[in-house]
C-alpha cells in the first residue's frame, strides 16, 4: 500500500511540474485563442535568466523577483513584436510564429549558455517528510504550494479586479470588448506578460528537479498539453487537475501496467488527449464553445 | 475547434519540413567525383583525391549546435591539434592538415548532407569524425560506396567492430559492450553475489552497454533484479528510479546521457532508505555531469575510462598533457582545457597522426589498411597500458580501460588497467 502512495506522490511531483507550465499554456490561450508552441522554451530561458543572475552573486529570493519582472516584460514585447504584426492573419500563421518562436529561442539559449548542464540552487530545503511511510520531497510540496498559491492570485485578479474584469471581457468577447472602448493590444500584452511570469515561476521550480539545460522543458511541454486537453484550455483550474492527474496516470501506468512500463510511458498523455478530444472536446473544467448559426 | 486547426498546423509544418529536405537532398545528388585523382608506382591506381605532397584536407562533421551540442567541442581539441603539428612539427609528415568542421546538430539526415558536401564540393582525403551512433551509422554506406575512410568515428556502439560490409569505417573509443565488462569484472571481484538494478536509455546505446553487462555476468552469481528505461523525450527519470529503488538492489547501474546522468544520481542522493554502489558509464562521468548533482552527493560513484583527464592533478606534470594545455592556450584560448571532451579530440587525432604515419601508400586505400593493422601503437593522452591494437579479426582499436572512483572533487584511478578482450575474448555481433 505505502509503495502505492509512494508512486502516487512521485505522480503528483511530476504533475504538479505539469501543471505550472499547463497554467502559462492556459493564461494565453484563454485571451488569445492560440496555443504558444514556445511556452517550454520561454520558461527555459527565464530560468536561465534566473541562474545567470544567482551565478553573479545575487541571492536566490532576489533573483526570482527580478526574473519575474524580466519575464514579465519579454512576454508583453514578444506580443507587441510578433505576435501583433499576425494578430488578424489565420490561426496557421500564429502557430508557425510560435513554433518559430520555439525553435529560435532554444538555438538562442544553447548559444549563450552552452548544452552542458547547469547547477540549479534548490529553493526548498533538501530532503524529505516521512508521512504513513511515504517520502514526499520538500521540493515537491514547494512546487505544488507555490502552483496553488498563483492559482489564488489568479483567481483574485480575474475575479475581484477591474483589470480583471477587462480581461474577462476580451477573453468572452473581442468584438464587444473593443467596441465598448477596451484597448485590446493592452489586455493581450498583459495576457503574454502573465503567461511568461508563470511559464518563469515553472521553469524556476522544476529546473532544481529536472536539471537545467535548453532542452528542459521540451518533453515537459507535450505532458502540459496533456494537462490543457484534459482540463480545459480556457480553465486554470482545469490546468493545474489536470497537470496532476496526467502525473499520477503516466506514474502509475508506467509502474503497475505491465505492458506499458517505462517504454510506453510517453504514450500515456497522448492517449489521454485522444480520448478527451473523442469523448469531451472542451475538456473536464472547460466550456463549449458556443457558436450561432 | 482550435484543437483541429493545431493538428493542420502541424500536418503543415511537418509537409513543410519533409519537402525542404527533399530539395537539399536532391540538390547534392550532383553527379559525384568527376576528377577522380589516382597515384602512380607501387601505390598505382589508389585514390589520392585530398591529399598531396604538402597537404592532406579532412574534414569532420560535430553537433555544434542542438541537444549534443556538449560534444561539440570535440572539435576543438582536435584542430587545435592539427594546428599545433602544422605549425611545431611541420604537419603531419611534411603535410599540412586542413580540417573542415561542419555541423549536423546531431540530426542523421544533416549528416547526410554535411557527408556529402564534404566528399564532393570540399573533397576531403576522409571523414574525420562522425560524431554520435544515429549521425554515423546514417552517412556509412554512402562513404563505404564512395570509398572514402571514416576513421576513428566518435561512438561506443559496437556495431562499428563486429560488421564486416563496412571496411572504410574504424571505430576508435572503447565500445559499450568492453565498457560493460568492466563493470562486471570489478563487480565479480567487490560483490561476487551483487544484485543489480539498472537504469537505461531506451535506444542501441543503452541496450549495447545493458546486453554486453548480461553477457559479462552470465554464469556469475550476479543478478539483474530490476531493469528500467527512459526515452530521451522523457522529462524526468524520477519515477523510474523509484520504481528500481523498490528492488533493493546493492548496485546501480545507471547507463544514460549527461542531463539523465545528473538526475539519476540527485535522486539516488536524496533517498536515503536506498544507498546501492553507484556506477555511472563513462558517456556521463564528466565532472560537469557530477557538479550540479554537488560533490558531496556524488562521492564514491564508479565509472571507467581511458584517457588522461586534464583535471585530474596527477597529470599536471605530464608532458603530453602540457604541450596539450600549451596548445589549447595559444590556438584556442576560449576553449576550457580541463573539459574532458578537449582532451578527448587531442587524443583521437593524435592517433589519427600515428594511423597517417603508419600508411604504406599515401592514398584513402593506405589510410583504410593503416587503421586495420594497428600494433600497440601507444597514444600518449591515453592512459598508461591502453594503446591502439587492429588486425585482421580485430576491428575494436582501444579495449582496454582502467576504473575511476569519484572522490572529493574529481575521478580518482583504482586497479590495473583491464584488457577486456583479453579477459572476455572479443566481442561478437
Amino acid at each position: 500500500m505505502s509503495e502505492f502512495l509512494q508512486q502516487v506522490v512521485e505522480g503528483v511531483g511530476a504533475g504538479s511540474i505539469y501543471a505550472s507550465l499547463a497554467l502559462a499554456l492556459v493564461l494565453i490561450h484563454r485571451f488569445t485563442g492560440i496555443v504558444n508552441f514556445a511556452q517550454g522554451e520561454l520558461a527555459m530561458i527565464s530560468t536561465y535568466v534566473a541562474w545567470q543572475l544567482v551565478a553573479s552573486g545575487m541571492p536566490f529570493w532576489l533573483a526570482l523577483p527580478v526574473t519575474l519582472a524580466i519575464s514579465f516584460a519579454g512576454g508583453m514585447l514578444i506580443e507587441r513584436l510578433l505576435i501583433r504584426p499576425v494578430e488578424g492573419a489565420p490561426e496557421l500563421t500564429i502557430v508557425i510564429v510560435t513554433v518559430g518562436l520555439f525553435i529560435f529561442v532554444n538555438a538562442a539559449a544553447g548559444l549563450i549558455w552552452s548544452f552542458t548542464v547547469k547547477d540549479f540552487p534548490q529553493p526548498f530545503p533538501e530532503g524529505s517528510v516521512a508521512l504513513a511511510g511515504v517520502d514526499i520531497g520538500w521540493s515537491t510540496l514547494g512546487v505544488i504550494g507555490v502552483v496553488a498559491v498563483v492559482m489564488g492570485l489568479l483567481y483574485l485578479l480575474f475575479q475581484h479586479t477591474r483589470t480583471g474584469l477587462v480581461m474577462r471581457a476580451v477573453a468572452a468577447n473581442p468584438a464587444s470588448a473593443r467596441l465598448s472602448g477596451i484597448r485590446m493590444g493592452r489586455v493581450l500584452m498583459l495576457g503574454w506578460g502573465l503567461a511568461a511570469t508563470v511559464g518563469a515561476l515553472s521553469g524556476v521550480l522544476v529546473a532544481p528537479l529536472l536539471f537545467l539545460e535548453p532542452n528542459m522543458m521540451g518533453g515537459a511541454l507535450i505532458y502540459a498539453f496533456a494537462a490543457a486537453t484534459l482540463g480545459g484550455f480556457d480553465s486554470p483550474v482545469g490546468a493545474v487537475a489536470g497537470g496532476l492527474v496526467v502525473g499520477v496516470a503516466e506514474t502509475l501506468a508506467g509502474a503497475y501496467v505491465g505492458f506499458v512500463g517505462a517504454d510506453l510511458k510517453i504514450g500515456v498523455p497522448l492517449l489521454i488527449i485522444l480520448v478527451v478530444l473523442l469523448v469531451r472536446p472542451q475538456g473536464l473544467f472547460g466550456r463549449a464553445a458556443v457558436e450561432r448559426a | 475547434m482550435i484543437r483541429m486547426r493545431h493538428t493542420t498546423a502541424l500536418r503543415a509544418a511537418a509537409a513543410g519540413i519533409a519537402a525542404l529536405l527533399t530539395a537539399t537532398a536532391c540538390s547534392s545528388q550532383r553527379g559525384q567525383d568527376d576528377s577522380a585523382a589516382s597515384a602512380d608506382g607501387a601505390c598505382k591506381g589508389q585514390q589520392t583525391t585530398g591529399i598531396t605532397d604538402k597537404s592532406i584536407k579532412l574534414g569532420g562533421i560535430y553537433p555544434m549546435s542542438g541537444p549534443a551540442s556538449a560534444y561539440g567541442t570535440i572539435s576543438n581539441g582536435v584542430s587545435t591539434y592539427f594546428k599545433y603539428v602544422n605549425a611545431e612539427k611541420g604537419g603531419i609528415g611534411g603535410r599540412k592538415v586542413e580540417f573542415v568542421v561542419r555541423d549536423d546538430g546531431y540530426q542523421p539526415p544533416k549528416a547526410v548532407e554535411e557527408a556529402r558536401r564534404l566528399v564532393e564540393r570540399e573533397k576531403v582525403f576522409a571523414v574525420f569524425q562522425t560524431l554520435g551512433t544515429p549521425s554515423t551509422s546514417a552517412v556509412w554506406d554512402y562513404l563505404n560506396q564512395q570509398k572514402v575512410p571514416q576513421p576513428f568515428v566518435a561512438t561506443g556502439a559496437s556495431k562499428w567492430g563486429t560488421d564486416t560490409e563496412h571496411p572504410w569505417t574504424m571505430g576508435w573509443q572503447p565500445n559499450y559492450v568492453a565498457e560493460s565488462r568492466m563493470y562486471a569484472d570489478y563487480l565479480k571481484k567487490e560483490k561476487p553475489k551483487a544484485k543489480v538494478a539498472v537504469l537505461f536509455q531506451n535506444d542501441d546505446f543503452g541496450k549495447d552497454l545493458l546486453g554486453g553487462f548480461k553477457q559479462a555476468v552470465k554464469g556469475s552469481d550476479i543478478t539483474v533484479v530490476a531493469e528500467e528505461s527512459y526515452e530521451v523525450t522523457d522529462p524526468s527519470v524520477s519515477a523510474q528510479m523509484t520504481s528500481l529503488a523498490r528492488s533493493e538492489a546493492d548496485v546501480l547501474l545507471n547507463i544514460t546521457t549527461p542531463k539523465f546522468g545528473s538526475q539519476a544520481l540527485a535522486a539516488d542522493a536524496k533517498n536515503p532508505r536506498w544507498n546501492p554502489l553507484h556506477i555511472v558509464n563513462s558517456v556521463s562521468a564528466s565532472t560537469s555531469v557530477l557538479k550540479p548533482v554537488g560533490f558531496k552527493n556524488v562521492q564514491g560513484v564508479v565509472s571507467a575510462t581511458y584517457f588522461k583527464d586534464p583535471a585530474d592533478p596527477q597529470w599536471a606534470d605530464d608532458a603530453e598533457m602540457k604541450t596539450y594545455r600549451a596548445a589549447m592556450k595559444k590556438y584556442a584560448p576560449d576553449a576550457d582545457p580541463s573539459i574532458q571532451f578537449n582532451a578527448y579530440g587531442w587524443a583521437v587525432a593524435s592517433s589519427l597522426h600515428k594511423a597517417l604515419d603508419a600508411m604504406e601508400c599515401p592514398t584513402r586505400e593506405g589510410l583504410r589498411d593503416a587503421v586495420q593493422k594497428l600494433k600497440d601503437v601507444k597514444v600518449d593522452m591515453l592512459l598508461p597500458g591502453v594503446a591502439l591494437n587492429t588486425g585482421a579479426n580485430d576491428r575494436f582499436p582501444i579495449e582496454t580501460m582502467q576504473l575511476v572512483r569519484f572522490q572529493g572533487e574529481r575521478w580518482v584511478l583504482f586497479g590495473e588497467p583491464l584488457d577486456t578482450r583479453q579477459k572476455f575474448g572479443p566481442v561478437t555481433g
